[in-house]
């Protein structure tokens, strides 16, 4: 009935996209160099933040969760779940502003000249911080996004850690284990399924984000350098640029195709972090025999 | 098997074994324990209920203790102070005394996960941790401590599982997960992993209650051999099973006010044929339970 | 049985005071850690309501100056002109949200009907793997994909009604997750009692099931709307956005999100200042959008 119109919704994308993917093929063909190089560097841009993202965000959202989920007493769990929600509503524009006018500059007055005198000198890791500061970069981007998938990281891995059977618990603190024991060897371990699916949906929401990256990015295709303090773009922070200033039809299905690239990596990783979410609830034996 | 399954006129003694009470005293005089536990004017709240009040009571070292009761009578949260995982569950408190070898193991500068390496605790519910092996999970005590030698732990393992009555049974799957076994298979992995770390004094919560006939029998056999180097105390909602395999029994019961007290607490054959208290009597005849 | 193991034997020849926190090193070490990582715990949930906190306080800071009546009634003035404000965009926000509602909704009212009402087999299973797959789409991507669609092909220009079919898209798996779980909560006896009746199938549907999930629907339209309205990136590539007042839905039109990216994007201070006033206004409605979502939730559905 009124769901055949959703899946005809999604079929219609895959026609209009792939109207473009024979174009874009042919655009190739014409502006080898411009397109190619672009286009990697977009994919370069969402991998680097997506990672510094999840370098960043992780370890934080599961430290809240396992706050909540076993530190914190009943009458303080509510309120802080709810305010870790908040965070999630606020919208990607105004995350977006937030980046512009205050994580922008900040990052670029004291942040990024501290790291790239104190870690700038370390061989190989060093290059990761190394150049001009600009304050607009890769790494703001990745500081950005990160903020925004913690709460996305924090609820989902505080309902699996609450999942985990209050046996299991005990059966370890009986050992005679501290309270930090019993986390680290009887509860993640129980969770690791669960957890790993809520960084994978963290980071589909990663890929997608557009108006907060955009604005904080720098937006410049520049060549690839390891450098986190170069300006660049995401995937999506460039379709959302470039869709403005696309006049000809090549250059239009060049950003579509673009497009079509972010939803497949974004329909992957979402669907794995779900499957993975799924198996957790079906018990932590679905990793072993 | 409930106390009514069997006619009222066969005296549960006739499954009895004969008692071991060694002499009364708590350690021998090179200063090596033997487990007595003692608990004096003992208390124990779930916030404002009052659970438990006022058990007074001496366990034998090197004996099997049963403690008996109706259900809600406070059984298993009496047995829960003696190694201190009452006061894990938020808003609890225990009141008096609880010696371990004359030791209060309450007392201010004592360690509570110290307590629980002396005294452990098997579950009504097996409870492996199935992220382990069934090495690893028998080394999980050990590995707490921070032993490391790979040959010591080998020993200990194999000399638990030995204990356990479990080595047989799996020395060929020792890298198999804990929870692969069977029920009965897992209580005793449960047994052996409380074993490896030497405590003076086992604990046990209903420990068949989960398990078929064969297993439970199994268990009974294991636990009269452990009674020769380790003191024992079984909570257990079975009659029968108390007077198979207990030296003394405690008997247990609800005040009005819902809070537990401790009724009678005698020999096992004195308790059984001889009852002193009118309730015990009532009990035990199944009159209600 | 083996023989015995000698555990720790030197360890048991001390047996004072064995029990006592004071005894092994290693054991207080195990306790530094504990208390260690607790403390980091701690700071980690503390961090995340402090950013909560940061972002919050600077939106209300910056833009509170902003507010005042002109604001909120004129249009966006061209640099120079004192005064000027973001109606336009209010009112293409809300007119936009409107039309997206009125598709999105039932869309998504239906598919929830269809998934909890007839919901085995493999039909099912797609319907649901669908509506998920466009739950975790970027909105970027819906926006493209609507441009194709309507500005492209159908429509030829820029307009309104694209960007409120992009934000039904958006809107619809939200709806659809909502009013399903809300339905998956009558009980079976309402049913089987109207059905019991000689009530058509239909009919018990709309006329038992759906009224008496009524709350967890507004809930849901609440709910998506809050997030709707927040979206950006969709807008900018189907409305495009209008300085003037217009609720032409065959043109350009103005969007709130769109007008705090234009005015924090230009190089002027006062500009900035608004945008900072209209993010203030998006949060707020925004949050009491999402505030009372939460209450009616627990409210009237427990209360039958």
């Amino acid at each position: 009935m009124l769901v055949l119109l959703v899946i005809i919704l999604f079929y219609d994308a895959k026609d209009a996209v792939l109207q473009y993917r024979l174009d874009f093929l042919t655009t190739t063909v014409w502006d080898p160099v411009f397109e190619k190089f672009g286009a990697a560097h977009y994919i370069y841009g969402t991998l680097m933040t997506s990672l510094v993202a999840l370098l960043l965000a992780a370890p934080i959202a599961l430290g809240a969760a396992l706050f909540l989920a076993e530190y914190a007493p009943r009458w303080v769990r509510e309120p802080i779940s709810y305010l870790i929600e908040m965070l999630a509503v606020i919208p990607s524009i105004i995350y977006g502003l937030w980046g512009f006018f205050v994580l922008a500059p900040f990052m670029r007055a004291y942040v990024e000249p501290f790291l790239r005198d104190v870690i700038g000198p370390v061989p190989i890791v060093g290059s990761l911080f190394s150049g001009p500061i600009l304050g607009k970069d890769l790494l703001v981007g990745g500081v950005i996004l990160a903020i925004m998938i913690l709460p996305t990281i924090a609820a989902i891995s505080r309902e699996v850690i609450l999942a985990v059977p209050e046996t299991q618990r005990e059966g370890m603190i009986a050992l005679g284990a501290t309270k930090w024991e019993m986390i680290v060897k009887a509860v993640l371990p129980y969770t690791r399924t669960g957890i790993l699916g809520a960084v994978m949906l963290g980071l589909a929401r990663a890929f997608g984000e557009t108006m907060a990256v955009t604005m904080v990015i720098g937006n410049s295709s520049n060549e690839i350098s390891p450098s986190l303090f170069t300006p660049g773009y995401t995937m999506a922070s460039a379709i959302a640029n470039q869709f403005t200033e696309a006049d000809k039809e090549i250059y239009f299905s060049a950003v579509v195709a673009v497009a079509l690239v972010l939803l497949l990596v974004s329909v992957v990783v979402n669907s794995l972090g779900r499957v993975l979410i799924w198996r957790m609830a079906r018990g932590p034996l679905g990793l072993r025999i | 098997m409930d106390s009514t399954g069997q006619s009222k006129f066969t005296s549960p003694m006739a499954e009895a074994s004969e008692p071991v009470i060694p002499e009364d005293e708590t350690t021998t005089g090179n200063g090596i324990p033997l487990g007595g536990l003692v608990a004096e004017d003992l208390s124990a709240w779930y916030g404002s209920f009052l659970a438990v009040r006022n058990v007074s009571m001496k366990i034998h070292p090197k004996a099997v203790t049963a403690i008996i009761g109706p259900s809600g009578c406070g059984k298993s949260t009496l047995v829960r102070c003696f190694n201190r995982m009452h006061e894990v569950t938020p808003g609890t408190r225990v009141t008096g005394r609880v010696t371990l070898d004359e030791e209060d193991i309450y007392g201010p500068e004592i360690d509570p996960v110290q307590v629980r390496r002396h005294i452990g605790m098997v579950f009504q519910k097996p409870n492996p941790f199935p992220m382990m092996s069934v090495y690893d999970n028998v080394a999980a005590g050990l590995k707490l401590e921070g032993v490391r030698n790979r040959a010591l732990l080998d020993d200990v393992v194999e000399a638990s599982l030995h204990r356990a009555a479990l080595w047989d049974e799996v020395k060929d799957k020792l890298k198999v997960s804990g929870a692969a076994l069977s029920g009965g298979q897992q209580q005793r992995l449960c047994i052996a992993r409380a074993l490896a770390v030497e405590p003076e004094v086992l604990l046990m919560d209903e420990p068949c209650s989960a398990l078929d006939p064969v297993a439970t029998s199994k268990i009974e056999d294991l636990i009269k051999e452990l009674r020769e180097k380790y003191t024992i105390v079984i909570v257990t909602h079975n009659m029968q099973q108390a007077g198979r395999v207990s030296d003394k029994t405690a008997f247990m019961m609800m005040a009005e006010d819902r809070a537990g007290e401790l009724v009678e607490y005698s020999d096992t054959r004195e308790m059984f044929t001889n009852p002193k208290d009118e309730r015990t009597e009532a009990y035990i005849t199944g009159r209600f339970g | 049985m083996e023989g015995e193991t000698p555990l720790h034997t030197s360890e048991r020849a001390l047996q004072t005071g064995r029990l006592s926190r004071s005894v092994a090193g290693r054991l207080r070490m195990r306790y530094a850690i504990d208390r260690l990582m607790t403390g980091v715990i701690f700071a980690c949930a503390a961090s995340v309501v402090a950013i909560l906190f940061f972002i919050l306080a600077y939106i209300i800071i910056k833009g509170a100056p902003a507010l005042n009546l002109d604001f909120f009634t004129n249009r966006p003035l061209p640099y120079g002109e004192s005064g000027g404000g973001v109606a336009p965009a209010i009112l293409g926000s809300l007119a936009m949200l409107g039309v997206a509602s009125l598709i999105g909704v039932p869309v998504g009212i239906g598919s929830a009907i269809y998934l909890s009402e007839y919901g085995r087999g493999p039909f099912a299973s797609l319907v649901r793997f669908t509506i998920d797959l466009i739950a975790g789409l970027p909105s970027i991507v819906v926006g493209v994909f609507v441009w194709a669609l309507l500005v492209r092909q159908i429509i030829g220009q820029y307009n309104g009604l694209a960007g409120s079919v992009a934000l039904a898209i958006i809107m619809v798996p939200i709806v659809s997750r909502t009013v399903e779980e809300v339905l998956r909560l009558v009980p079976d006896m309402l049913r089987e009692a109207a059905l019991a009746l000689g009530v058509s199938r239909w009919k018990t549907i709309l006329r038992v099931v759906l009224p008496t999930a009524k709350s967890g629907i507004i809930t849901a339209v609440v709910l998506s709307t809050a997030r709707a309205g927040g979206e950006t990136a969709p807008l900018l590539l189907t409305a495009l956005g209008n300085q003037f007042f217009s609720l032409d839905f065959s043109a350009p039109m103005a969007a709130l999100p769109i007008q705090i990216y234009s005015y924090a994007v230009a190089p002027y201070d006062d500009w900035h200042t608004k945008a900072w006033g209209s993010a203030l206004v998006l949060i707020i409605v925004i949050g009491v959008l999402s505030f009372l979502a939460r209450q009616v939730v627990r409210g009237p559905t427990l209360g039958r």
